[in-house]
């Protein structure tokens, strides 16, 4: 049986809980174990690092050196988790200057639970940060989730939107101008994958949805508007923060002909769940903003 | 439309700021910058900055740093990178960006009152204390912070979010929050010493 340690991050506990509750049930199904980091911390996103670099090291450090305790891979659902994780990962196996400075750190202040003792934390720099697009096509495989399919998604077009943080500066999985690992994925369900989707990895806004709102507004409405106009039902997403942004704040946009904008923004974990034949509630679905059930219609979802 | 034209004299230049900024990407990788505008061309945000990153980048290395450092452009990047790996010169123009917001911060030349860098030191503040980060109050001290008037548009989104259980209005926080405060001290004492992107 495939393992690994599970990095949720904050969002996944909070407006990102169906990104959770879907993986977790996906990789069930799939025959994949999954267990939390024990006591992981914020990864530092991308506002500690605007605020002190060292300390944002520190931060995704401590999860680097957690995970390490396990020798497994990190599974890390969240697009900024995982490339402050990766990142960090990155910079101090390049720099041995950095990686005694904070390791040091780490082992005269942290600790982890060792049966009944608490031993101090080490990281020697052998984790491997994954995010789940890479686990299933890599490890679990297209041919192994098609097998399972027993709800194909036939009749609904989907936008695959990979955001930014996936695919640049890093993209050590998929190909980095237009990646295609969501698309295979879910093509596997049997939904119609939305091949010609330019704004894939165009930025969704990220937190300056919530300090600018009308800068954020002005680039979901692009994207929203493209995937409409190129006849998709649904926006899948791989990231807590694209999920939000893009379905949070149709009620205050409007289409190109002024109706309002109704686009259903699922995770792909949840669109691979549905075709497993998972059941709605388990997957996080009541938890939308904008019911899918029209998009999905014709469906059966609770066999 | 109109091409704003800046003017800038000698007696503007930060000296210091100007061999500061040299030294976070190179001297010789800096100047083979050929302002092509390749990063301003790929920056989403670019039409809603001050002035793009290309001429962020000029700026800042001939030293104006009250543009560069009171500019609304550094918060508005939101890090997705485009600029980084569209430049032909290699410059990582994100991690650029980065230290020029702690630079904002630590000199005090950061946009009095704007929600950015408000919500990055309430972030910031938040984990140190308690390891994780908890939206629903980020969101109250930001609002509390930069204006509340800024958040009534999204009083539908915040009951939506109640209504599917996807807020929690419990304070997270890890076991060993105390541990990791320790840590991050640890590391803070040696603040000087990296100051590379």
């Amino acid at each position: 049986m495939r393992e690994y340690d599970y990095y949720p991050g904050c969002s996944l506990k909070g407006t990102g809980k169906p990104y959770e509750e879907s993986l977790l049930a996906v990789f069930d199904a799939l025959g994949a174990r999954v267990d939390e980091l024990e006591d992981w911390n914020c990864c530092g996103a991308t506002a500690y690092m605007a605020v002190d670099e060292l300390e944002a090291v520190a931060l995704a450090t401590r999860n680097l050196a957690l995970a390490e305790q396990s020798g497994r891979d990190l599974l890390t659902p969240c697009n900024a988790c995982w490339l402050v994780l990766n990142k960090t990962a990155g910079r101090l196996s390049n720099d041995t200057g950095l990686h005694n400075l904070v390791c040091t750190a780490l082992e005269s202040t942290c600790t982890v639970p060792r049966g009944e003792e608490a031993a101090p934390l080490t990281y020697t720099g052998s984790v491997s940060v994954r995010h789940p697009l890479d686990v299933l096509i890599n490890d679990i495989g297209v041919d192994a989730i098609t097998a399972k399919v027993t709800n194909p998604l036939q009749g609904i077009t989907v936008a695959p939107y990979y955001g930014c943080q996936i695919v640049r500066p890093l993209s050590p999985f998929d190909n980095q101008d237009n990646p295609v690992t969501m698309d295979s994925l879910l093509g596997a369900t049997g939904c119609t994958v939305l091949e010609d989707y330019p704004f894939k990895t165009r930025c969704c806004g990220a937190s300056q949805m919530m300090t600018m709102p009308d800068v954020g507004l002005d680039l979901v409405s692009m994207l929203l508007a493209d995937a409409a106009a190129r006849g998709a039902d649904i926006v899948a997403v791989a990231c807590p923060l694209c999920q939000f942004n893009l379905e949070a704040y149709q009620g205050r946009l409007s289409g190109g002909n002024g109706e309002p904008v109704e686009m259903p923004i699922l995770y792909f974990t949840q669109l691979i769940g549905l075709a497993l034949g998972i059941d709605k509630k388990t997957l996080g679905l009541g938890r939308s903003f904008v019911n899918p059930e029209r998009a999905l219609a014709g469906r059966s979802l609770d066999e | 439309m109109a091409t704003e034209v800046m003017v800038r004299s000698e007696s503007d230049r930060d000296v210091e700021f100007a061999a500061w900024f040299t030294g976070l990407v190179g001297e010789q990788k800096l100047r083979a910058c050929i302002h092509c505008g390749l990063c301003s061309g790929s920056c989403p945000l670019a039409r809603h900055m001050d002035f793009g990153p290309r001429k962020l980048m000029y700026l800042a290395r001939e030293g104006f740093a009250d543009d560069v450092l009171g500019s609304d452009t550094i918060w508005l990047c939101t890090s997705c990178y485009a600029c980084t790996v569209s430049c032909p010169q290699q410059i990582p123009v994100t991690d650029v960006m980065y230290a020029l917001k702690r630079k904002a911060i630590e000199s005090g030349k950061a946009p009095k009152h704007h929600p950015v860098p408000v919500m990055a030191k309430s972030f910031a503040k938040m984990v140190r204390r308690r390891g994780r980060m908890t939206e629903v109050f980020l969101i109250a001290g930001l609002a509390l912070r930069s204006g509340i008037h800024r958040y009534l548009g999204m009083t539908g989104m915040g009951l939506n979010a109640l209504r599917t259980g996807r807020v929690s209005l419990r304070r997270d926080s890890i076991k060993r929050h105390d541990e990791l405060t320790r840590l991050l001290d640890a590391v803070a004492a040696h603040r000087e010493k990296v100051t590379r992107p």
